[in-house]
């Protein structure tokens, strides 16, 4: 059996995506841009997926944007509202639990000389909601905040962070980085008065290498990718039909099984978090387990135990889970995101990120529960003295 | 016109009676470094070593022979027979070729004549082919001092004509020294200790210690992307793969934490004796540098030697770090060492580890291990793995 708890990372995509695609690269593999009928088919089918995704976010389709994934959005996003606003002001706001893809646009801006504001997050990973009124300026232009958090799913109050931000400057542009939320809880776009949203096809069961952007339809950017002018120019090169056409899939599914797989995935995280609070003593849960977080992450610290130790343990058994965030897992430094959250050292060495799917059954969690709590305690064993 | 590259073997040739072994030695090398290119042909002209090339793999066939031990010397040559108006033409080419490379505005021709026979004299092939060059290059003028450019002519059974001579590392033939095992891990000093006794003609085996599941598979593809990267060095090596999270787990239960470290390393030592024993390797080959860490201490190094009886060379010992990291960049070790993953010294890294530790405080600490079954332990579950070039 194996039981694969890394979701937040990637995805299995679903034997229908895999067979969308798999048809597009044999049969329909004109280009959109091509004026013979093979190109207009595939053009077809680039436009089913916009159409579809749209309908999915409650948007129009012409506000939908297809890149090549979560980090290309975010730069396209964040770098063409600043430049695009880049005479109103040189402020821009963030917070320290972004993804490395937001945080390192904004450490890029801060070497060219803009002002950059780090908003503090509270133990549970919400973002200081007095810090962002009091740091919103005349000067301010661009507002970037992760809609869920990946490493430990808090879900932000976007309501109250756009009440705010147009009380205090309505010029303001808001970029959600939506790629942990997309799919996985409801975001109402429309009515928060989101300015652009980011997305990503492999964390629902689509493929790699393809996303989204939504663009409010009033909303300018500066385009940073020049070439054939695909997407309206905003991100020119030619399209992954096949990535879109399966990203369109995977979104076609989760339409249609949305509320019953959340309801499944939320359970299945419930019952986890319960069953380890239950058996294994010195832990500390780092997500909350109510509505506040985003129902497929689970963030456990082991106190006396590496994190990637029991990574390790855990996948002699085919049980494969995460240390901190997948994407920092290369660098030898300490989880920003648990920094920020003020976890204690000793806490951030043992933690593990567990993320849930759709796919995944009780019996597999029986499993890995109780290979977790083997491994624990043996990790436990060895090295306390 | 042939093109082929011309090989220097340096104090190769002092070694009187045992020459024809080295050289054997290092044409078999040259051989194997090569046999994936298309098998040109290495040859001997009176003494110098010849590898045919084609324009396309120039760059690549260099490339690997500066790896071989024994060259001192590359040089791309034009190959001509023994005919002067040939050798003139093959010097215009020559010349041209260095132009487009580099500014040149002063030569010298240097004629050598391994062929006594050769009816003309050197003085006067330097005189006519320096004369060719003037008239064909309005630009150039001969400077016999501090010339841009030397222009060789190697006279031997047919001729050769260079311009450019890459030094290489030297050394000796790997295999014609005896053979090592190296203690080899993931970081940056072990597969520049190899390098360095590879490179005194000893053949290369090693052995690596991981604590799976406490260290990642990541950190085995490491080493292995080491070895890989010494085995163009040093050809094939064979790689003893050993978890030794067991004897770990044992000495954290059953000795001074301060002592872990110290002990471990015996283990190390102790294991790689019994490999080394078992495969005619006779020494081992670590990385350690003097001070660099607590088991690097001259009193640590001490109680490590008096684990086992094997020889064991420390080509690093006066070395520090930057002078290390100089040369894992040159071999191209260092982006590979670099790479983070938790390796198996870190897995027990005791707060304060003993700096000068006594032979007889650590034999103590060890009668509460069972020495012999952990090592039969251990040895038992060893994996092999053989890496090629």
């Amino acid at each position: 059996m194996i039981v694969y708890l890394d979701n937040s990372a990637t995805t299995r995509p679903r034997d229908e995506v895999i067979d969308v695609m798999n048809n597009m690269l044999k049969i329909d593999y004109g280009n959109p841009s091509s004026l013979h009928r093979m190109g207009l088919e595939a053009e077809k089918k680039v436009e089913s997926s916009r159409q579809i995704i749209a309908d999915f976010l409650r948007v129009r389709k012409d506000e939908i944007f297809f890149t090549s994934g979560g980090t290309e959005s975010n730069n396209i996003a964040i770098q063409g509202l600043i430049n695009k606003n880049s005479r109103a002001g040189k402020h821009i706001i963030t917070t320290e639990i972004e993804h490395s893809s937001v945080l390192n646009i904004f450490k890029a801006y801060e070497q060219r000389g803009y002002d950059i504001t780090y908003l503090n997050v509270d133990e549970y990973g919400f973002i200081d909601i007095e810090q962002l009124e009091n740091s919103i300026r005349e000067d301010t232009i661009v507002v970037s905040i992760m809609l869920v958090n990946n490493e430990i799913g808090t879900i932000q109050n976007l309501k109250q962070i756009k009440k705010i931000i147009s009380k205090k400057n309505n010029n303001v542009k808001l970029h959600i980085d939506g790629v942990q939320a997309f799919g996985k809880i409801k975001v109402d776009i429309k009515d928060l008065g989101i300015d652009t949203f980011s997305f990503s096809g492999h964390k629902i069961h689509g493929p790699k290498g393809v996303g989204g952007l939504y663009v409010r339809k009033d909303v300018n950017l500066d385009p940073i990718v020049f070439g054939g002018n695909q997407e309206r120019g905003i991100r020119s090169g030619t399209e992954n039909v096949p990535g879109i056409v399966g990203l369109g899939k995977a979104v076609e599914i989760l339409r249609d099984n949305f509320t019953q797989e959340k309801e499944k995935i939320l359970s299945l995280k419930k019952y986890f978090a319960s069953s380890i609070q239950e058996k294994i003593d010195n832990i500390k849960m780092n997500s909350l387990l109510d509505n506040r977080s985003a129902p497929h992450i689970l963030n456990i610290s082991f106190i006396g135990v590496k994190g990637e130790v029991l990574l390790h343990y855990l996948e002699r058994f085919n049980i494969f889970v995460s240390t901190g965030s997948a994407c920092s897992s290369h660098k030898k430094g300490k989880s920003h995101v648990l920094k920020a959250i003020n976890l204690k050292d000793q806490l951030i060495d043992g933690t593990v990120r567990f993320s849930f799917a759709y796919s995944n059954t009780k019996e597999e969690l029986d499993f890995a529960l109780d290979k977790l709590i083997e491994s624990v305690n043996e990790i436990r064993k060895i090295t306390m003295r | 016109m042939d093109r082929v590259i011309s090989i220097s073997l340096g104090e190769l040739t002092l070694k009187g009676k045992n020459r024809s072994y080295f050289e054997k030695s290092v044409v078999k090398h040259i051989k194997n470094a090569v046999k994936d290119l298309g098998a040109p042909k290495v040859y001997k002209d009176l003494g110098k070593v010849f590898v045919e090339v084609n324009e396309n793999n120039i760059e690549t066939l260099i490339k690997r022979l500066k790896k071989v031990f024994g060259i001192v010397l590359i040089s791309p040559c034009i190959r001509t027979d023994k005919d002067i108006e040939e050798i003139k033409k093959a010097s215009i080419a020559a010349v041209k070729e260095a132009m487009e490379k580099n500014n040149v505005s002063t030569f010298k021709v240097q004629t050598k004549r391994a062929d006594k026979k050769f009816p003309i004299k050197s003085m006067e092939i330097n005189r006519q082919i320096g004369g060719t060059i003037l008239r064909n290059f309005e630009s150039l003028k001969v400077d016999v001092h501090d010339p841009n450019l030397y222009v060789n002519v190697d006279i031997r059974n047919k001729c050769y004509i260079y311009t450019d001579k890459i030094r290489t590392y030297g050394g000796l033939p790997v295999g014609t020294n005896g053979k090592g095992l190296l203690l080899l891990s993931g970081g940056i000093d072990s597969p520049v200790a190899g390098f360095m006794i590879a490179k005194r003609g000893v053949a290369i085996d090693a052995v690596y210690y991981h604590s799976y599941p406490f260290t990642s598979e990541r950190a085995d593809e490491k080493v292995k992307e080491l070895a890989k990267i010494l085995s163009r060095y040093c050809g094939k090596i064979r790689l003893h793969s050993i978890n030794i999270l067991n004897i770990q787990r044992e000495i954290n239960q059953k000795c001074p934490e301060d002592e872990l470290t110290i002990i471990t390393r015996r283990f190390m030592m102790r294991i790689a004796e019994r490999i080394a024993n078992q495969n005619g390797h006779d020494v081992l080959i670590t990385g350690e540098s003097l001070g660099q860490v607590a088991s690097q201490t001259i009193k640590s190094i001490n109680v490590t030697n008096s684990s086992v009886n094997i020889p064991i060379l420390r080509p690093l010992i006066g070395m520090d770090k930057t002078q290390i990291i100089e040369i894992s960049k040159d071999i191209e070790t260092y982006e590979t060492s670099i790479l983070p993953y938790e390796d198996c010294c870190t897995v027990f890294l005791p707060k304060h580890p003993v700096t000068k530790p006594k032979i007889k405080d650590i034999e103590e600490s060890e009668l509460a291990l069972n020495v012999g079954e952990l090592i039969e332990f251990a040895i038992n579950n060893m994996e092999i793995i053989e890496i090629e070039p």
